[in-house]
């Protein structure tokens, strides 16, 4: 116990009162006990940019799942094991995001995957995951129809944000639409979802344009824009180099002419970036916000500034990505294993989690949450939540992906219009 | 009409800005045959300048103007005189050197700032041609980009700095004879081509997002069009600046970005398989 005293913490305290009481009961007990003890921390694995264009969104991330490593250790472990982080920066790069997730599954034997930021990466790791049988959490918003009994998506999906975003926008401003994005699938298929919804509340795509990540100038499409007309612009612009667009709009005077309304503002630092005269007004839709004023929420967000001094806007990937934490956490202590299959049992079971976010709770069928939804209008360097939509149902991915049916489907499904 | 007037100025602003994104690196490529791949890195340090400087509540003006280039040739010249001073001559060792030296300048920035985005407002408002807005900022640096193109010509061919250096360009050992100190002309080359990458940097913060990695967003362009350019780098920076600015800019008017930006690449292609020396190697030959 001398030892011990040196390493002092709440867990070898707990532990130690443990074996004590234990001891007394049974003498085999001390003995097991003393084994799990000595046991090896469960490895969680992480898989996030923190460098290159998408960098600023990953940050946060890892931040938060530092966190939530923290307070569950700080509690006592899983298991009676304490967790510990394995972490890679993929700095952007899909080569390095398989290179990792080969590492991470087969050398370092993670227990589960928090990671992958773009769609792009995500499908360039989730058949790695699903060769090697390593359970994964995707944790950030994106366009919705992956089906795979492997994977959970904790992030919100078009059906959550988009369908909320475009009737708002339409009424407030006008029917006639323009739409801008990145072009890789994120953008892509987000764009197909906003000429949907668009549709389908009496609106009008006058055009889509695409623009590859390193695009900076967006002169002739500030052209082409003025000289559509439309009520208001669509855009699912996606890091750093896109930031370049409410800019250069802004510079033109636009800004007060034609409205905004974005599914990925914000979500690298633009808020605090731009000029309020650059962003004011611009209107977005997530499952988070970092101004909600919550008793979760604002327990979370002290948490990671006092913990991060400096921490980048802590966004709805940041507070996704700790209830994906937090899930998985309770899974493995409902199933009394980190199997993976007793885990993902567990998960399937309607798993749910109060977190800064308010509930999520975990959908059998899709393996995407149920969780709020928000519109918000930035005003001043932060964003005043509008409109907010409680229990939003993954209802996109619901209509072509049942894994209770299809237990071994494994594809992403895309809108086709 | 109206239409037409802001469409000239979006090819103007392109052209501009490609201008202003290789002269640097011609400066340096063209005249000194050093490959600098870290190009793109003394302008991300130009605009991390401007971005600091304001932030420090320094004039924009004078931020972009004076001091993006002044810290970025000062940066030019301690890296000449640190390491590319010993590798004139040696193209590929030049190369992995700048390589190393642009990854260096990515993570030191990165541990600086953070790879969160900056950025500072941009200083002009916009202007309306009939039912269509845009931007001064836009009119401001198609001017600059005139004045650099200017104010590089004068200094080359007026004064005496421009005559020494044509001249060790051209044979540093006939020069050297003359009583000129080759080293000391090439170290002031670096520094001038990097402190106009500097400014390039500076005044690109106001309308593009500033992070550590920014640079790789600019390279690739600014080299296809100095190669393309050929070995003026006057004449033939700015005919490449033309062409590819207008290609791209119309082609992403008339069809999309993507497009506009493969229209870029395809057109360098054939112009380097048909002038391989690059458009002033055939059309402006000798010249600056």
């Amino acid at each position: 116990m001398s030892n011990d005293r040196t390493n002092f913490t709440r867990r070898s305290f707990l532990r130690s009162t443990a074996l004590a009481t234990g001891g007394l009961i049974a003498a085999p007990m001390i003995m097991r006990h003393a084994a799990l003890g000595s046991e090896d921390p469960i490895l969680i694995g992480s898989l996030h940019d923190q460098s290159g264009p998408v960098g600023t969104s990953g940050v946060p991330m890892v931040r938060a799942l530092e966190l939530g490593i923290e307070e569950v250790n700080a509690a006592g472990g899983v298991l009676g094991r304490p967790l510990k982080l394995v972490h890679y920066d993929t700095q952007s790069n899909i080569q390095l995001y398989t290179q990792y997730a080969q590492q991470i599954a087969l050398k370092d034997k993670v227990a589960v995957i928090h990671g992958g930021i773009t769609s792009a990466s995500r499908e360039a790791i989730r058949p790695i995951f699903d060769r090697y049988k390593t359970l994964y959490f995707y944790n950030t918003l994106y366009e919705g129809g992956v089906c795979d009994r492997n994977i959970f998506c904790t992030g919100t999906t078009p059906a959550q944000t988009v369908e909320k975003l475009v009737p708002y926008s339409l009424e407030r401003w006008g029917k006639k639409v323009y739409i801008i994005a990145a072009d890789y699938n994120y953008g892509q298929i987000t764009a197909k979802w906003m000429e949907k919804y668009t549709r389908d509340n009496g609106g009008e795509v006058l055009a889509i344009d695409f623009f590859p990540l390193d695009v900076t100038n967006f002169g002739s499409t500030i052209s082409k824009i003025q000289q559509a007309k439309p009520d208001v612009v669509f855009s699912a612009l996606v890091g750093g180099n896109h930031t370049a667009f409410y800019r250069q709009w802004a510079a033109a005077g636009l800004k007060g002419s034609i409205p905004i309304s974005s599914t990925t503002f914000g979500l690298v630092n633009e808020l605090a970036a731009l000029e309020p005269s650059e962003s004011n007004g611009i209107v977005s839709g997530y499952g988070y916000y970092e101004e909600l004023k919550t008793d979760a929420s604002v327990k979370f967000v002290s948490a990671l500034k006092e913990k991060f001094p400096g921490i980048p806007y802590i966004s709805e990937l940041a507070a996704g990505t700790y209830e994906g934490f937090h899930l998985w956490v309770k899974a493995a202590q409902q199933a009394k294993s980190i199997d993976r299959m007793k885990v993902i049992e567990a998960l399937e079971t309607g798993l749910s989690f109060d977190g800064p976010t308010g509930k999520v709770t975990l959908d059998k069928a899709t393996h995407h949450s149920v969780r709020n939804a928000f519109l918000a209008e930035a005003k001043d360097k932060l964003w005043d939540v509008v409109a907010s939509y409680p229990d939003q149902k993954p209802s996109d991915t619901a209509a072509v992906c049942d894994l209770v049916k299809n237990p071994n489907d494994n594809k992403q499904y895309v809108i086709s219009l | 009409m109206d239409l037409a007037a802001v469409l000239t100025l979006d090819v103007l602003n392109g052209v501009a800005s490609l201008i202003l994104l290789c002269t640097g690196l011609a400066v340096i490529f063209g005249m000194m045959k050093i490959i600098n791949l870290a190009h793109g890195e003394f302008l991300m340090l130009g605009a991390y300048a401007t971005v600091v400087a304001v932030e420090a509540g320094i004039n924009i003006w004078i931020a972009m103007l004076v001091i993006s280039p002044v810290f970025v040739g000062l940066v030019g010249l301690v890296v000449e005189r640190t390491f590319i001073r010993l590798l004139y001559g040696r193209l590929v060792d030049s190369m992995l050197a700048t390589w190393g030296l642009s990854l260096f300048l990515v993570g030191l920035i990165t541990t600086i700032f953070g790879n969160t985005i900056k950025s500072v407002p941009s200083p002009l408002g916009g202007f309306t041609i009939g039912a269509y807005r845009s931007s001064l900022y836009t009119v401001f640096l198609v001017v600059v980009a005139i004045a650099l193109l200017g104010g590089l010509w004068v200094l080359m061919r007026r004064t005496r700095f421009g005559l020494i250096a044509r001249a060790t360009m051209q044979n540093p050992d006939m020069a050297a004879a003359m009583g000129v100190s080759p080293p000391r002309v090439y170290m002031a080359t670096f520094g001038l081509g990097a402190a106009i990458t500097g400014l390039a940097g500076g005044l690109l913060a106001p309308v593009a997002g500033v992070l550590p990695t920014m640079g790789a967003a600019y390279i690739a362009k600014a080299f296809i069009t100095v190669v393309a350019g050929g070995t003026s780098i006057i004449a033939g920076g700015a005919t490449a600046s033309g062409l590819f600015g207008f290609i791209n800019q119309t082609a992403s008017y008339l069809t999309t970005p993507v497009i506009g930006e493969v229209f870029l690449f395809v057109a360098a292609i054939i112009l380097i398989r048909l002038l391989p020396q690059g458009i002033s190697g055939r059309f402006f030959r000798g010249s600056l």
